[in-house]
Order: structure tokens, then sequence, then C-alpha cells
């Protein structure tokens, strides 16, 4: 029982965050990866590799298996087969979403999802790693240390002056920040983002733009985007999946005139600008 | 006295402890002190349905902890009411001693009744206060935590999760209505003569068994609003809310319903223990999936996840099903189903929510 009380959060099954081997440059791997839904593959056969530090931008139609890809990192799908490594060591297919998530993996989902009826601060307050321990969560007061924490994200993500509002009377994009750190409020190592800027004005794109690229090189960051105007902002490196599967990898402008992808995707890109 | 914030912030809760408090001191007061002759004067009758009442608020916080906070719709909470009123019976039972029909010094009547020679093993303890204490909080606790293990490790939830505690309160009911489960059948336990060796019929006891009542309610009162002001309340408001978000934020959602559940099934038990001795019987019937939704409607009706809100309900729905079962009995349960729909139509917040709202708009 008492390891039951100790272990909300599944820090029993954490392994510390350092002993993330990244040493050959590489914090994620995706081997092999076949994900079959009712005979459909929605992931076929997929591998991929994230650098350490690296801003990862994944493009491709409605359905090529992006948000499936993300299900599979945070441990809510498990693949029929392949294979999914956290550094060199760490097998992600063992561990379920609470441990992957406390293993240094943070998740914004394609909806922005934050906790409506608490305020700014709670949100961040409830994403704050080190205080999910039981003894942590039983406490109603914030620690001086804890407070600093919370005004550094909260100034990160430009969210300062609302820390009283309750989250949900926020604007769209304010959601989207707010999510944004309350994944840094984890501490993570890597940051997958489904969709950041579906529906901000561009005056919210260039902040989310901003905002993304400055946590490159101190975390490695995944961006599933639709928008190449936005995808054009931020990436160094893209992806294109198609049907589960990746059909091609590189800079944005080699892509654009590669004819395959200008074929499956870009072609009919302006369908989804 | 310095109040700690988290309570201070609670202007509800203070004036229902505020509440509790006059009334733990005026109720007896007006049963003693006033002459019968007066017009004041509380018969015990009287406080012993007011009694009935806390006992269904305290039943009725504890629903709003797991429903109003967590998101969990459970219509079982009276499985839990009811075994804890079955442990407390249990002990009463083992008081009536040599006082019994058979005058049997060990066996309860109906046992003698059954023609069995000795007491079953889950009878033993019985006969002692703390045992049976103990196990008002233990055996509802056990059965929800084994219970909410198995269904939220399974990812059970919504209305397919309500559905089976209406199968579980079902369930005991029938187990309970057998003879053979050694608990009374369908009579249960009754002809409950003293409790700690005080007359259950004195006007002293009903008294204090009223004022426990009223201390039972402010403590689980205290107790969950403390909890839902803690950073586990915010956790339980994430699980209600978005029960993804928590997870890839590294909380184990699992273990923190089946831990407030838990909690929750054990205040449910305490506040059946205080009703069985003012009632003088626990029965089956107590099991009936009816009571469960019943419950579930007091809170809908005082306003989910305010706690106040459910106690407000709890008392005004019983306090309306004492006058009309009294007045027009068949149309009851029309009458609830009525105010089920109306409230869930016209009041979402429930009557704490309407108070609120003119307080927002003055
Ligand atoms: N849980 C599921 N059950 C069945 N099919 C699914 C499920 N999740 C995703 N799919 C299917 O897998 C494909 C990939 O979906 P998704 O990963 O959401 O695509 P994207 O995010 O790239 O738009 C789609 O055809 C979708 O219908
Ligand atoms: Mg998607």
């Amino acid at each position: 029982m008492s390891e039951l009380v100790s272990d909300l959060d599944g820090s029993g099954l954490r392994l510390r965050q350092e002993s993330v081997d990244a040493r050959h440059g590489i914090l994620l791997y995706l081997e092999e990866v076949t994900v079959t839904f009712d005979g459909f593959k929605a992931i076929d056969n997929l591998s991929l590799y994230i650098g350490d530090g690296e801003l990862r931008c994944i493009i491709g139609p409605n359905g090529a298996g992006k948000t499936t890809m993300m299900d599979i990192i945070t441990g809510k799908t498990k693949p029929d087969s392949g294979r999914v490594f956290f550094g060199q060591t760490i097998d992600l297919l063992k561990l379920d979403e609470p441990a992957i998530a406390r293993m240094g993996i943070g998740r914004k989902f394609q909806r922005p999802t934050v906790i409506e009826p608490l305020t700014v601060l709670e949100n961040l307050e409830l994403a704050m790693s080190g205080a999910k321990r039981f003894r942590g969560l039983i406490t109603t007061r914030l620690s001086g240390e804890e407070r600093d924490r919370i005004d550094a994200v909260l100034e990160k993500v430009g969210l300062t002056e609302h820390s009283g509002r309750l989250a949900g009377i926020l604007a769209h994009g304010q959601k989207q920040w707010l999510e944004i750190g309350m994944l840094l409020m984890q501490e993570p190592r890597l940051l997958l983002v489904d969709e950041p800027v579906a529906g901000m004005t561009p005056a919210e794109m260039d902040r989310t733009a901003e905002l993304l690229r400055s946590l490159a090189g101190s975390h490695s960051v995944v961006v599933v985007e639709h928008d190449m105007g936005f995808v054009r902002s931020i990436a160094d490196q893209v992806t294109v999946l198609h049907q589960g599967r990746v059909l091609a990898e590189g800079r944005l402008e080699e892509l654009q005139i590669d004819p395959m992808v200008i074929e499956v995707y870009l072609g009919a890109g302006d369908a989804y600008h | 006295m310095v109040l700690p914030r988290w309570l201070l912030a609670d202007r509800a809760g203070l004036v229902l402890l505020a509440v509790l408090a006059v009334i733990s001191i005026g109720i007896p007061v007006l049963n003693l002190l006033v002459p019968p002759d007066h017009p004041l004067h509380l018969t015990a009758y009287t406080v012993t349905v007011l009694g009935k009442y806390l006992c269904y608020a305290l039943l009725a916080v504890a629903i709003d902890l797991v429903w109003g906070y967590m998101g969990i719709l459970s219509l079982g909470h009276a499985a839990f009411f009811a075994l804890g009123g079955y442990c407390f019976g249990m002990y009463l039972m083992r008081q009536i001693g040599t006082r019994g029909v058979y005058g049997d010094p060990v066996l309860p009547d109906f046992m003698v009744f059954l023609n069995w020679q000795e007491l079953p093993w889950y009878w033993h303890g019985f006969d002692l206060f703390w045992f049976a204490a103990l196990m008002v909080l233990v055996v509802p606790g056990l059965l929800a935590f084994v219970f909410g293990w198995f269904a939220f490790r399974s990812r059970v939830s919504g209305v397919y999760l309500s559905i089976i505690t209406q199968a579980l309160t079902y369930a005991l009911m029938l187990a309970f209505f057998r003879n053979e489960m050694g608990f009374g059948g369908n009579n249960g336990l009754t002809d409950f003569k003293d409790v700690l060796g005080f007359s259950l019929q004195a006007n002293e006891t009903r008294i204090v068994l009223f004022v426990l009542s009223a201390l039972a309610l402010a403590g689980g009162y205290l107790l969950c609003r403390w909890l839902v002001s803690t950073r586990l309340g915010r956790v339980l408001v994430a699980i209600r809310d978005s029960e993804d978000r928590a997870r890839f934020l590294g909380y184990r959602v699992e273990r923190v319903k089946a831990l407030v559940f838990t909690l929750s099934a054990m205040l449910a038990g305490v506040a059946g223990a205080l009703y069985v001795p003012q009632v003088g019987i626990i029965n089956p019937g107590e099991f009936a999936p009816l009571n469960s939704i019943e419950a579930v409607i007091w809170v809908a009706v005082g306003g989910r996840g305010t706690l106040v809100g459910a106690v407000v309900g709890a008392v005004l729905v019983n306090y309306a099903k004492t006058w009309l079962t009294g007045a027009l009995p068949e149309i009851w349960l029309f009458a609830l189903g009525g105010l089920f729909v109306a409230v869930t139509l016209l009041l979402p917040r429930g009557l704490i929510g309407l108070l609120r709202r003119r307080e927002a708009t003055t």
C-alpha cells in the first residue's frame, strides 16, 4: 500500500532523466514500426530518428499517421512490431504513458488540452515535475523555488500577466501556449507538438514559431504541422509522412521540388493552408 | 483562532460548519431542556429524522468527491453506505446477548431460528466496538479498492462504469437477501438494544448519535474540502476534464482514482454506521440500486462539485421525501424523477450554482 501511495505518478518506474543516453547524437529511435487498425496499416514499417536538440517538422496529408506516430512514442498505442527507443537504452514499448512522460517526453495534443476550470498558474503547477509524489501532492502551498520555476515558464510562454486567469477563458492561441508551458514544467528532453498553429492568427503563429525555435537545442522538438508557411519558418529538417511511412526527408526547399512529394502532398497542398 | 487559507477561502463551507455547530448545540437544547408541552420542543423522533438527514448528507459528500471532482459517476455508493451499516449493525446485534427472543448469549435470533450451532467466522470480533468501528472503514474501503483497482485499470469509465457500479450494488442486494449469507436475509439486522451500554431508546443516546452525525459530517466535509484544495485536488479535476492530459503529464490516473474512490467509500461507510443505530434496522433494501441513484440526485440538486451543494441537496430532497411520502406516498418516485429532469435542464449547477450566480450579478 505504501508503495502504491508513493507511486501515484509512476515514479517507481522512473529512470533518472539524466540516464537518457543520447551519446550518439540521437535521442529518439523508431525502427520498422508497424501499427494496424482492423487490418488497415496506419503506420507501415516506419523508421525515424530524432537528433538530440533537433527541431524536426513532420508533414503529410490527413490520415498519414502523424498522430498515431505520437501515440506510439508516448505509449498510448502499442505497435504490432518494431522498436522504439529513447536514447540508446530506454525501450519505450515496455513503459506506459505516465512512465514515458516522467522519462522526459512531453506531448501537446492536436486539440488544445488545458484544464479549463483551473487558473493558468494552477495548470502549470499541475504539470510540475517533482510535485507528483504523494507527499508533494498533499499540499496547498507552493515553495519559493517552485514559484520561480513557474514564473520562468510563464515568462517563456508569454502568459505572465494571465497567471491568475482561468485557463478556460484564454484565447485559443494562449491555450496552446499554456499547454506548451505545461510540457516545459515537466522538464522534458523531447517535446512532441501536434498541430500547434491550427486556428491561430498570423501574429500568434509568429510567436509560436519563435517559442518553438527557442526550445530547440536544449530540447528535441518534433512538430507536426500542415501549414507550409509555418513549417518554413521553423524547420531545419522536414520529414514527409505518407500512408504510414516516410516518403522523403530533407530540407523544405529540396522537398518542395521533389516530384514524389509534390504529387502526394504539396501538389494538393493548397487544401491544407 | 487561525484558520488555514484553504478553509478561509471557502465561505459556503464556513457557513455550513457554523450551521452544524449551531444545530449540535441547539437541537439537544430544544429536546432536553425545553419542556415537552412547549411549542419549541423537539421530539426524539424529530431529532432522529434530522440525524438521518445528516448521515445522508455525508453520503452525498462522499459521492460528490468522486463525481463532482473526479468525474466518476458512481451509481453504487449506497452499497458502501449499507456495508458500513451492516458492520455496525453486527456490533449492535452482538450487544443484544441474552435479551433476544431465544435468549442465546452468542447467536443472534435469526441464526437460532435457522438452527445454526455456532457463529460464522466472519461474525467474530464484532462484539468489540473498536473492531466493528474499524470494519466500518475497512469493509467498504476494501471492496471499493478492489473494485476500483480492476475497473480503473481496465480503463472502464463513463456510463459503463456507472452501470457496473449499479450491478455491484444489485449483486450485493441479492446476496444479502439470502439467509445462508448469515446477515439475517430479508429482515436484515434489527431489534437492537444498546450501544456501548447506552440504551438506543433513551433520549440522551439519540441526542449523542445526532451530535456524532453532525461531527462526522463536519469532519467528512473538512477532509474532502482540504483534499480538493491540495494539488491532488487539481489532479482530480484534470482527470475529470481530460484524463489523457493527466496521464501524459505523468500521473498514474488509475491509482489516483482507486485511492480517492476508496476514501469516498469509507466516508459512505461511516455514514451508514451512524445511520443504523438511529433508524434501528439495516436490511438488504439499503443496497437497492434506486438508493444509489437517489443519492446522486441529491448531489445534482444541490450542485455537483461544490461539496456544500451535496449537503444542501441531501437535506432538502430528504425533507421533501419525508413530507411527500407522508402526504402522497405514491407520487414520490415521479416527483424524484421530475426533480432530476428539472435540475438537469434548468439548474445544471444545482441550487448552489443558483446562489453563486445571484452573488455574481449583485
Ligand atoms: N484508434 C484508431 N482506430 C482505428 N483507426 C485509427 C485509429 N487511430 C488512427 N486511425 C487511422 O489511422 C490513420 C492515421 O491517423 P492519424 O495518425 O490520426 O493521421 P494524421 O494525424 O496524420 O492525420 C487514419 O486513417 C485514421 O483513420
Ligand atoms: Mg493528426
